[in-house]
């Protein structure tokens, strides 16, 4: 079935609201308008205002209404349109949804799905266009799912929907369009396993979310080159599945962390340090990190792609640690 | 903790003997110094400390062996926590100097020594500021003092070797001094593939194939009598070579034989340790073979007669492309099958030891080009000429010792290799067959196999292979 990560997603909902009737999505503009993005265009139509909300520019008063659905019995799903506004929600995904269960003493559980739009490259502006993703994979409590393929977009939100503890998930705004093949019965996928879509041997590149499609590319032209890389696609960043990437690293000796984020305090500082910590005797390189450049994401488009993570970058990153030059 | 205990020199080492230290109570030593001398049954080699303080005493004495992760030492961290002398010399500060742990600690970084030093501060309290004053008024020779008194300040600057962890770890596990390689890594650190390229002695003459200049040099290392110490100086690069040469030279030929047992020693206990071997064997019915093998030899001058090695590595090459799982590479956690058939061909050397070359492309050959590449390899392989690929390639190796009248050889599998193949000697054997006694020529054939990769099933199949494949000699 030829179908878009957006499809994917829009699919997974309605799966999800079909499925158990205490699912409901709500959101900024999720119902009449169809979704910032366009993910529940016509599911308003499908499962009445009950089950589609609207609500209010207060991130902090739905996420929070939310928070107290799910410890009601409910499972909902609310999207917060992009990862840059979530910060007004802070409090009560951090405050409140993370640590309910550890200060009820394990009496609450708190079954809510956050979705949002992360990351740059649509030229957007700094305020829309930042990934933070990185921040929410520090607090425990939280899981941190970032669907980078039609499969997962497919069918990571059933999984999340049956955790019984909150679960963020962080869609790549430049995503959406992304078009290719789905499995007819695609369905429900594992979100405790990052998965190895390439195999080499000389280099493990990871990665996560909206820069899959380009650390592709980049194993692609590196294998004409003669470097023959690993890639990983992360999927969940908490928690990190640390057992693929060393089992990567001990066969390849070498890793690039590429990550859309701010280097300083990354998710991919965790990762490199972990290699560090984990395969240390494995490693025949330094572990370099591919983000972007510490600055606000600029608005014009030359700008903007300068400071973001690219093709170039990821292979003259993976040249300097097979010791190829670059 | 302050404990320094008896670090793991390699994967195989579980004990060690303290036959020197290289630091005395009251030493101040820093992460990475050297402390003592440890051998280790297959060499003596340093030993540095893991942590930054004072030696406070010595836990066992030299000649002691000890197991890995004994103490064998006390490195306090400050010089206060020294206990009260039991069985060491005085430490150095003398009573009566007042100095606080910084700043003694400075005077130890800098070789000053805190009881000379008249303290400006009060009540006579030596300062930071006295503590560098002393140094640059002593200037180099406080710095040169120590070096002087032993080799070990200049040795431990220079033990510092750039190097990958990863190179770290292998240098540790093959006995490879990291000092010793030339790193191409950024910034000049040595790499895997630095370890790996500086690994094997028997090595070390092959590699440069063409006979350049540096030859003489090198053939002095590889044959004494050839290289009489006058010709050393002759060698190309002036200092170098003519300070080196001999020296090297002398040293490498009274111990080769010595180094490379001790190469395969090392190889062979890694084997043992990390492969899962198991072992099978059958006899080979070689009548046919035998018979076809005489009558193709009665047609054919002396120097072109077949041996039957060269139909059992012919069957064996064969039936190594058809059960792939022994033929290739057991690395970094996986088994990687090899596509083509190098057969690795143990060679016993005349001053001890052996080499494993392979024969490329074994089952692609005639049996004449087999014979003829056999001949070869073994004539170059005791004449010390083996190509770098030869030593590297072989995805299988076989041993035949039926020369030496042996019946049956288990091999230990040759690491990243999965399998070896032994033959025995080739005998007349009373044989039933179809009901029938008689005498029929034979030989055993064993299987030493890696569990990881494959099973007795396989294994099995592989060696009934083999068994098939000499019944029609002519096909080989």
């Amino acid at each position: 079935m030829k179908t878009t990560y957006r499809e994917a997603m829009r699919a997974a909902l309605r799966d999800a609201m079909k499925r158990d009737e205490r699912v409901f999505l709500m959101g900024e503009d999720v119902g009449r308008y169809g979704g910032s993005f366009a993910v529940s265009l016509g599911l308003l139509e499908e499962f009445g205002p009950d089950r589609i909300r609207d609500t209010p520019l207060s991130e902090s008063g739905f996420v929070g209404a939310g928070i107290g659905a799910a410890l009601g019995g409910m499972r909902p799903v609310v999207e917060i349109m992009t990862v840059n506004f979530s910060l007004l929600a802070l409090d009560q995904i951090i405050n409140n949804a993370a640590t309910l269960l550890h200060m009820s003493g394990g009496q609450f559980n708190v079954p809510i799905v956050i979705r949002m739009t992360t990351g740059a490259g649509r030229q957007l502006g700094a305020q829309h266009s930042h990934s933070l993703e990185g921040w929410y994979a520090h607090i425990p409590g939280l899981r941190i799912l970032a669907p980078a393929t039609l499969a997962d977009a497919r069918g990571m939100l059933w999984t999340a929907l049956q955790d019984p503890d909150p679960v963020l998930i962080f869609e790549h705004g430049s995503l959406y369009n992304v078009a290719g093949e789905l499995d007819d019965d695609a369905g429900a996928v594992d979100i405790d396993k990052a998965t190895l879509l390439r195999e080499g041997d000389a280099i493990t590149l990871i990665t996560y979310g909206g820069t899959l499609p380009l650390v592709l590319e980049a194993a692609e032209q590196l294998d004409g080159e003669g470097i023959d890389a690993d890639v990983i696609d992360l999927r969940t960043l908490r928690p990190l599945d640390a057992h693929t990437i060393m089992d990567s690293v001990a066969r390849t000796h070498r890793a690039v962390v590429v990550d859309e984020g701010w280097r300083s305090g990354s998710i991919s500082a965790e990762i490199a340090a972990r290699i560090c910590e984990q395969a240390f005797f494995d490693l025949d390189a330094p572990v370099e990190r591919v983000c972007s450049l510490e600055v606000p994401v600029p608005y014009a488009k030359h700008l903007e792609q300068a400071a973001l993570p690219s093709v170039e970058r990821v292979m003259a990153a993976a040249r300097r640690a097979v010791g190829a030059g670059g | 903790m302050d404990e320094f205990r008896m670090p793991s020199l390699g994967a195989d080492m579980e004990h060690g003997k303290v036959v020197e230290w290289l630091v005395k109570p009251g030493d101040y030593v820093h992460k990475g110094d050297l402390v003592a001398a440890v051998d280790t049954d297959k060499t003596v080699m340093d030993i540095e400390s893991f942590q930054e303080g004072v030696v406070a005493e010595f836990l066992v004495d030299i000649g002691d062996t000890v197991d890995v992760g004994t103490p064998i030492a006390r490195i306090t961290a400050t010089p206060a926590e020294i206990p009260p002398p039991a069985r060491i010399p005085p430490p150095e500060p003398e009573p009566g100097t007042k100095a606080p742990p910084p700043v003694r600690h400075l005077a130890h970084t800098l070789g000053v020594d805190v009881g000379r030093i008249s303290g400006s501060g009060p009540g006579g309290e030596v300062t930071r500021a006295d503590v560098e004053r002393a140094a640059a008024a002593s200037g180099t020779s406080a710095r040169a003092a120590p070096a002087a008194e032993s080799d070990v300040p200049v040795e431990s600057a220079a033990h510092r070797v750039r190097s990958s962890p990863l190179a770290r770890r292998l240098a540790a596990e093959l006995g490879v001094d990291l000092q010793a390689i030339a790193g191409t890594g950024p910034g000049g650190a040595v790499t895997e593939e630095d370890v790996l390229a500086a690994v094997p002695p028997r090595e070390r003459a092959p590699k440069e194939e063409a006979p350049s200049k540096r030859a003489p040099s090198e053939r002095a290392a590889e044959e004494p009598a050839e290289a009489p110490p006058s010709e050393a100086p002759v060698a190309e690069p002036p200092h170098k070579a003519a300070e080196e040469a001999p020296r090297r030279g002398r040293k490498d030929t009274g111990s080769k034989a010595e180094t490379l047992r001790q190469a395969i020693g090392s190889l062979m206990s890694r084997s043992k340790k990390e492969i899962p071997h198991y072992y099978l064997s059958t006899t080979l019915d070689l009548a046919a073979a035998m018979a076809w093998m005489q009558g193709a030899n009665q047609q054919r001058p002396v120097s072109s007669r077949l041996v039957p090695s060269a139909l059992l590595l012919k069957a064996t090459a064969l039936a190594a492309k058809e059960v792939p799982d022994m033929n290739g590479f057991f690395t970094k956690g996986a088994f990687q099958p090899s596509a083509a058939v190098h057969l690795g061909v143990a060679v016993a050397l005349r001053h001890g030891g052996l080499v494993a070359p392979a024969l490329h492309d074994a089952d692609t050959l005639t049996l004449d080009e087999l014979m003829d590449q056999l001949r070869d390899l073994v004539g170059r392989a005791r004449a010390g000429r083996l190509q770098r690929a030869e030593m590297a390639d072989p995805t299988l190796t076989v041993t035949n010792l039926g020369d030496l009248g042996v019946e049956s050889v288990y091999g230990v599998i040759y690491p990243p290799q999965v399998a070896m193949v032994g033959f025995g000697k080739v005998l007349e054997q009373p044989w039933a067959h179809n009901g029938m006694l008689g005498i029929r020529h034979a030989a055993i054939a064993t299987l030493s196999a890696d569990h990881r990769v494959s099973d007795g099933l396989r294994g099995g199949r592989f060696l009934a292979r083999i068994d098939e494949l000499l019944q029609k000699p002519g096909e080989l």
